[in-house]
């Protein structure tokens, strides 16, 4: 039994999968809703890499190089967000943030 | 069953099992360090899809500096963790059977539509470049010839993010002593020094009653 390109988007499929519970679970910790979000880009990622070596293609792994850039920077952002959100809230509960009333 | 996907089946259930305790674990400290046990199994999956520059930058960037930021933050903030768990197992049922029907549904299309695909032998991409080459090698030829102006493009998303994430956290501390270098140059002689116009006095002679004794004695006064 040899692996296959199934294989991998399995994995992928239930990383994606387990994230997805992670943020429905997760409602008040603003923390694990962005590791997360961190699972979710990995499993993204994990794809991309599996059809650039199954397909013999290098394109697919420059996306995951730009992928892992943006999702970087995103963190980087968020946290920072967050940080500011504590000192202002003293919490950080997902629930609580309606100050927009949107 | 070979080698390889002995080691596929191992990092992929430690990935899953490092994953589900992500979003289980009581503390937000324990749920960082299983994410960085998941991303070190990810890098050893893509170490077997020969993606090698990929997995070490997984590991530099996200074990190495991503997942340092994230602990330094969860050690930082005083979160109360009971206040966190509240609903916790409310939602558990309708997440996990969604969970399931995501991962069950995209599992059976997957595994019935890729499960012949073998890998080639030689990859289209670098075969054109030539057989004989590396990952690294590969990539960075193709970074920096086709794909220049994005990488640009990466560079300055990342110089955004470091001023946005400055910009948002810096604030000034009200019992900070500091200095204001523009109002201290341009500051001038005459908003610290007032001279005081005096009468000549001659020696010998008792003064005439002086108007203010107090600045006769201090005929430059200085402002604080």
């Amino acid at each position: 039994m040899t692996l296959t390109l199934g294989h991998y988007l399995s994995l992928g499929a239930m990383l994606f999968a387990l994230s997805v519970i992670g943020i429905f679970l997760n409602r008040k910790n603003l923390i694990v809703l962005l590791m997360a979000i961190e699972l979710m880009l990995l499993a993204v990622n994990m794809n991309f890499v599996a059809f650039s070596h199954y397909l013999g293609d290098m394109h697919g792994q420059v996306f995951v190089f730009f992928i892992l850039t943006v999702a970087a920077a995103e963190s980087a952002i968020g946290l920072a967000i967050l940080v500011l959100l504590f000192r202002n809230m003293n919490n950080i509960n997902v629930d609580e943030l309606d100050s927009l009333k949107g | 069953m070979d080698v390889k996907t002995g080691f596929f089946y191992l990092f992929s259930v430690v990935l899953l099992f490092a994953s589900f305790r992500v979003v289980t674990a009581r503390n937000p400290v324990h749920a960082v360090l299983f994410l960085m046990l998941a991303f070190s199994q990810a890098s050893g999956l893509w170490l077997l899809l020969q993606a090698e520059f990929l997995a070490m930058v997984l590991v530099l960037v996200y074990l190495g500096a991503v997942m340092v930021l994230f602990l330094f933050v969860v050690m930082m903030l005083d979160l109360n963790l009971d206040t966190l768990r509240q609903g916790f197992w409310k939602h558990f049922p309708l997440a996990a059977s969604l969970g399931a029907l995501i991962a069950l549904e995209m599992a059976a299309v997957l595994m019935s539509g890729f499960r012949t695909s073998e890998a080639p032998k030689v990859a289209a991409v670098v075969g054109q470049i030539g057989p004989q080459i590396s990952n690294s090698k590969a990539l960075g030829i193709l970074l920096y010839t086709e794909y220049l102006m994005p990488i640009q493009v990466a560079a300055a998303i990342l110089l955004v993010a470091m001023i946005a994430a400055i910009a948002l956290t810096l604030r000034q501390r009200k019992d900070s002593k500091a200095i204001s270098a523009s109002e201290q140059v341009h500051v001038r002689a005459s908003d610290r020094l007032v001279v005081l116009k005096m009468d000549a006095v001659k020696v010998g002679e008792a003064p005439k009653a002086p108007e203010e004794p107090a600045d006769a004695d201090a005929p430059k006064e200085t402002k604080s």
